[in-house]
């Protein structure tokens, strides 16, 4: 079978199983749309969980990032995991004994305000709105790559299918879904990890292959042997390489942390366990599921640049020799090179490739004493890694056809969990906690179905017409999270004295100051141009990138909302009651039967 | 709040404190501020400040939620709040 029947096959058989699933686990009632009625085990929990967190910019995008900002790219994984810790302790076990579904509903009742909740409401859709249009251009790219067609048609397809078996099923059908989707994803990525190490260094792990020797021979170490590769052709030592400045990883390590913490998609998944032991212990299991995947990773982009390295940079550097003649280049090269994403110019017309840093101004002199006229791999896109990776290894077609399906998984089982969020806040929250309270079961069903369809059409069409970048997108959502949601929620659990004031102008404070800095450095909702500061390093704060701001915007939150619950009222008995009862586990509400 | 709540929260409140000043020191502490003197020192070919910074951090997350989901249940049975 060739490799387009192969991917056809593969894709279409995971993709009729989805469906199958969300059939078969159909909602019934708003309890079960919601929050999957309440009976899953916190196993099942976490590996749903660990699908619907890790996303194409996961799966795809990360270990492109490390392998081309080596050190640097740790940002992102300790970023995107050490935020389950804040949630498993300061957050998980209280929203689950609290016991109502949704994280603008817990805030509107801690702070006794309709306000609070609907300023909860807008942060909420503006984060998550902001995530699910990079997810959905991730979805049509993958789409039209990989069946041959435009990319309209790629996202037409993908939404459609996020469209049945998200506005069908409800949280119960997409938290069997995710559970199948979490298979195929973390089976796909470790294989030609495993596979890859194995050529490398001679050791099955990935994770120890990281640490280990290289297998040809030299007895070098495989992270010795790449700082040597790279920074021979003028780049930045792989294992010391900073992103931006220290205080620059720092402040953005933990706006994703905090923004983990924040996002309503991660945290609706702690109301559906069955009891407030199982919340603290759902939060390890989704951990320890995506564990598995962000320790691989360090060994894909290590040793993806490795055998990029290579691949070009066949003997020594200035050699006549010592590059790749562009004739002899692999059948991976030549298919990357018809989606415009790796390109080739022959700057010295030698024909051959010179793949340096010409920007290093140590290493020009060098490269023009080897008749080197600037670096000829124009563009190697650094998204293409993971993709790319089975085939530069050789690996054989069964294997890059389910690295295809499980780029799928992953971005469809995001989309799914964000989209069930927006539509729970605006069936749940805003129509039956503020315009309709008598609405029936069955109406409000049948309006959450109607807003995740609108959700969808609209990040589609915000998809068709992308803001231009995805990635940033996606870093943003979560800034947007960490300086509304967290902050609000740490507060209700662990400040008594926190009162309605004090948390609607602090979440306020928080998102416009986020807001106002990414849009004065990326343009107002994206539009380049419109940027009254340029998106430039001197002119950050600090030299905090836009993307990193949420943890400034965090801490914004906390200060005017402590400030300003300092001059106002305090919360009424009730409240302070409230607080102190979902403090203690004993007599949470009983789960739901499914 | 009656003082045994009062006792089981700070009980809480210590737990959690310790187990975060650590989540702290292995990302922020190891893998970041002081991940080049840490670099110095190898554990199979990876420098300690890269591997805290790319893989240890991400195991002492792990074992820090599990420690606390284990300790928090205890705790819930000691002060007799626990759920059925």
């Amino acid at each position: 079978m060739n490799l387009q029947t192969l991917t056809y096959t593969v894709v279409g058989l995971t993709f009729a199983l989805y469906i199958g699933i969300a059939f078969w686990a159909r909602a019934s009632t708003t309890g079960e749309f919601y929050a999957a009625g309440r009976g899953i085990h916190p196993i099942a929990n976490g590996m749903a969980t660990a699908a619907d967190w890790m996303s194409a910019a996961s799966f795809i995008s990360m270990a492109g990032l490390i392998a081309f900002n080596g050190y640097g790219a740790s940002v992102f994984l300790m970023g995107w995991t050490g935020g389950y810790v804040l949630l498993a302790l300061l957050l998980a076990p209280y929203l689950r004994k609290f016991g109502k579904f949704t994280v603008p509903e817990f805030i509107g009742d801690r702070y006794y305000s309709r306000t609070a909740r609907i300023v909860a409401v807008i942060c909420l859709i503006l984060a998550s709105v902001t995530y699910v249009i990079g997810q959905m251009k991730g979805i049509g790219v993958a789409f039209s790559r990989f069946l041959e067609t435009d990319y309209d048609t790629g996202l037409y397809i993908g939404m459609g299918i996020v469209f049945v078996y998200a506005v069908m099923g409800g949280m119960k059908g997409i938290t069997y879904t995710q559970i199948a989707q979490y298979c195929v994803l973390i089976f796909a990525y470790t294989v030609p990890a495993v596979f890859i190490s194995l050529n490398i260094t001679g050791n099955p792990f990935p994770q120890l292959g990281l640490g280990g020797t290289m297998a040809d021979g030299s007895g070098m170490y495989m992270l010795e042997k790449l700082d040597l590769v790279v920074t021979e052709l003028g780049f930045k030592e792989y294992t010391t390489q900073v992103m931006g400045s220290k205080l620059n990883m720092f402040v953005y390590t933990l706006s994703l942390m905090i923004g983990t913490a924040g996002l309503p998609h991660v945290i609706i998944r702690f109301f559906t366990v069955p009891k407030v032991a199982d919340a603290r212990s759902t939060a390890g299991w989704a951990l320890l599921f995506i564990a598995i995947l962000y320790t691989t990773a360090p060994a894909v982009g290590s040793m993806a640049r490795l055998n990029l390295m290579n691949t070009i940079q066949v003997g020594e550097v200035g050699s006549a020799e010592g590059n790749l003649s562009y004739a002899d280049r692999p059948q991976w090269f030549r298919n990357w090179e018809k989606t415009g994403l790796l390109q080739y110019e022959d700057k010295n017309g030698d024909g051959r490739i010179q793949y340096y840093n010409d920007k290093s101004p140590e290493f020009a002199a060098k490269a023009e004493s080897y008749g080197w006229k600037g670096n000829e791999m124009i563009k190697v896109d650094r998204d293409i890694m993971v993709l790319a990776n089975p085939e530069i290894a050789n690996l054989p077609n069964w294997v890059v056809a389910l690295v295809v399906a499980g780029g799928l998984a992953a971005a469809l089982s995001t989309a799914a969990g964000l989209l069930l969020a927006i539509s729970s806040s605006i069936s749940h929250d805003l129509i039956k906690g503020v315009m309709n309270p008598n609405i029936s079961e069955k109406n409000e069903l049948l309006a959450g179905r109607f807003a995740m369809a609108g959700a969808i059409a609209l990040a589609g069409y915000f998809g068709l017409h992308p803001p231009d970048f995805a990635a940033g997108t996606v870093a943003i959502a979560f800034g947007l999270a960490a300086s509304s949601i967290f902050p609000a929620l740490m507060m209700g659990i662990f400040n008594k004295k926190m009162n309605r004031a004090g948390a609607i102008w602090g979440m306020i404070a928080g998102i416009s100051v986020t807001m106002l800095y990414v849009f004065q450095h990326k343009g107002i909702m994206f539009i380049p141009g419109t940027s009254f500061l340029g998106d430039m390093s001197p002119s950050w704060f600090f030299g905090i990138s836009p993307n990193a701001f949420g943890a400034i915007g965090a801490v914004v939150n906390f200060s005017v909302a402590i400030a300003v619950s300092k001059i106002t009222a305090p919360p009424p008995d009730h409240i302070q009651h409230l607080v102190e009862d979902i403090r203690i586990p004993k007599g949470a509400s009983t789960a739901v039967e499914h | 709040m009656s003082n045994r709540a009062e006792e089981y929260w700070r009980a809480n409140i210590r737990l959690v404190s310790i187990l975060l000043v650590v989540w702290f020191i292995v990302s922020y502490g190891f893998g970041i501020i002081l991940a080049e003197p840490l670099n110095t020192i190898k554990i199979g070919g990876v420098g300690l400040g890269f591997w805290f910074a790319q893989q240890g951090s991400i195991f002492t997350f792990l074992v820090l939620i599990f420690i606390y989901a284990k300790r928090m249940n205890a705790l819930d049975r000691e002060f007799d709040v626990h759920e059925d």
